[in-house]
């Protein structure tokens, strides 16, 4: 995979000045994590007792495993409502009436703009003086993460049905299926498969934004690691932040790794006559030829 | 709506600290991220693997994780002040913070935009002489860079929006706070929501308008 052709086999003076540059890029890496050691190191962040909470199984059942669930329920009930936010208003773009077109796309494009921050914030201070006094902070959450992710995947389920050829369509309407026939027996079936990656890859992000809901005061992983660990084991900020940061980047890592897995296996499938499509934001890599590491 | 106006001073300050904060941090970011992308695609093993080691663990941690641990571990347990004027401080905190974690989706998008330049070209300045260094600066990054203008503007645009969350990290005059500060006040008000909503779609929307007219200008003809 990594035929990296930016530079050539090297020759005697090629290589030596490789050989230059990954002795100087050793020098320099090794210094800037020597330099950050030392730093934590004359705080006292290497102490074995303030890392000793987390060899205690206390720590985890009652403060890390509760927070780390609180995050998935949070991301588990985002990904779903946001799914059928999307596939409603994806579809609700494709419509032939025109109003319903334009009503669908003035509220996913208006939703994908507002920072979902103001959002969440918005939605919990709004949901008190609608709905009367409680604790309004995981609906703000899911709500928020609905919305802004709903209306970025109703975008992927726009892209994906309309990646697939309309030769596909006009054959289906050709042997006589109705509109709803053509959506659901022909178009939906090889779009999603091409929507997937992008799909997952949009989940992610909603997994990383439940992280948001620490500043509404969510019990989600974050803050449990930040406010609640620090608090009880005295100093032991740097270490929980660590043990937390490494859970969160685990988990998005399994599921951009699904993300990347679901993309080669669509572009050798033949199940579909779609490409996958790019996620939003996203640059199209499809020749493996480029100049670079693929 | 008088709310609005009675509080539109506060929220425009606010506001202006977001925008203030996203200059800054997209300067940064586009300088780190191409630091990034050079050592990803660089001759040394070290390097390209320091690179993918930054980007997947920075593009991998939430910004709410990143912003809080610039304030509260970097700043108040490790020291690491900028300045003894708190909000200052966390200013730049913040600064550090949203810089490091967009540079990281900066240096893919720029990745992206390598793998999209032809072989050809490579082996061209290869053929004619060119260095490591010189082939990536004077042949692949420009044309990468003219590939990329528009996701670039995509990234920034989520920059834009990603500055609200500098609250995390304890800086609290940007608009997020101003607007729970006012929640807080008058209780939840439509109006100042709305308002602050279009502000950002000022902002944002001729960044995306204006990166997607360049991109087709300087696309580059294959």
């Amino acid at each position: 995979m990594s035929t990296n052709v930016l530079f050539d086999a090297p020759g005697p003076r090629g290589k030596l000045r490789n050989a230059v540059l990954t002795v100087l890029s050793v020098v320099v890496l090794a210094a800037a994590v020597y330099y950050v050691y030392a730093r934590f190191d004359a705080k006292g962040q290497w102490d074995g007792e303030i890392w000793k909470p987390f060899l205690d199984a206390s720590t985890w059942t009652e403060y890390i495993i509760p927070g780390l669930l609180g995050t998935l329920k949070a991301a588990g009930l985002g990904a779903i409502c946001a799914l059928i936010f999307g596939a409603v208003f994806g579809l609700a773009r494709l419509s032939d009436h025109r109003w319903l077109r334009v009503v669908a796309g003035a509220i996913v494009e208006t939703f994908r703009a507002i920072p979902l921050l103001l959002l969440i914030f918005f939605l919990f201070y709004l949901a008190p003086s609608v709905f009367g006094g409680g604790d309004y902070s995981l609906v703000a959450l899911v709500a928020g993460l609905t919305l802004y992710n709903g209306s970025v995947l109703a975008e992927v389920v726009r892209a994906g049905i309309r990646a697939v050829p309309p030769g596909q369509a006009e054959a289906a309407q050709a042997i006589g299926l109705r509109k709803s026939q053509v959506m659901r027996l022909v178009l939906l079936p090889q779009g999603v498969t091409a929507m997937m990656p992008a799909i997952v890859s949009q989940l992610v992000v909603l997994l990383k934004d439940t992280a948001l809901g620490y500043i509404i005061a969510y019990v989600d992983l974050l803050n449990m690691g930040f406010k609640l660990i620090p608090a009880v084991y005295f100093g032991s900020l740097i270490p929980a932040a660590i043990v937390i940061g490494v859970i969160y980047v685990g988990l998005n890592m399994s599921l951009s790794a699904l993300a990347n897995w679901l993309e080669r296996r669509t572009r050798r499938s033949h199940r579909t006559a779609v490409q996958p499509i790019i996620p939003p934001g996203g640059v199209g890599e499809p020749e493996a030829t480029g100049a670079g590491v693929v | 709506m008088d709310d609005l106006i009675k509080y539109a001073p506060a929220l425009l300050a606010g506001f202006l600290e977001n925008v203030k904060l996203s200059l800054i941090c997209g300067a940064l970011a586009l300088v780190l991220g191409t630091i990034l992308v050079s050592a990803r695609v660089a001759p040394t093993p070290v390097l390209r693997a320091a690179g993918t080691l930054y980007v997947n663990i920075v593009r991998n941690t939430p910004l709410t994780l990143v912003l809080a641990f610039s304030s509260l571990g970097l700043s108040d347990t490790i020291g690491l002040i900028f300045s003894d004027t708190p909000s200052t401080n966390s200013f730049w905190l913040v600064v550090l913070g949203l810089s490091a974690y967009t540079g990281a989706f900066v240096c893919e998008t720029l990745r992206a935009g390598i793998n999209t330049v032809p072989l050809g070209q490579a082996e061209a300045a290869r053929a004619i002489g060119l260095t490591f260094l010189q082939s990536l600066r004077l042949i692949i990054l420009p044309q990468a860079f003219r590939t990329v203008i528009a996701p670039l503007g995509s990234v920034m645009i989520a920059m834009i929006k990603n500055s609200t969350v500098a609250i995390a990290g304890g800086y609290l005059m940007e608009s997020a706070f101003v607007m729970k500060d006012t929640f807080d006040d008058t209780g939840v008000s439509i109006p100042i929501f709305i308002g602050l909503v279009i502000a950002f779609m000022v902002v944002t929307m001729p960044v995306g308008f204006l990166t997607n007219r360049l991109a087709s200008r300087l696309a580059v003809v294959r």
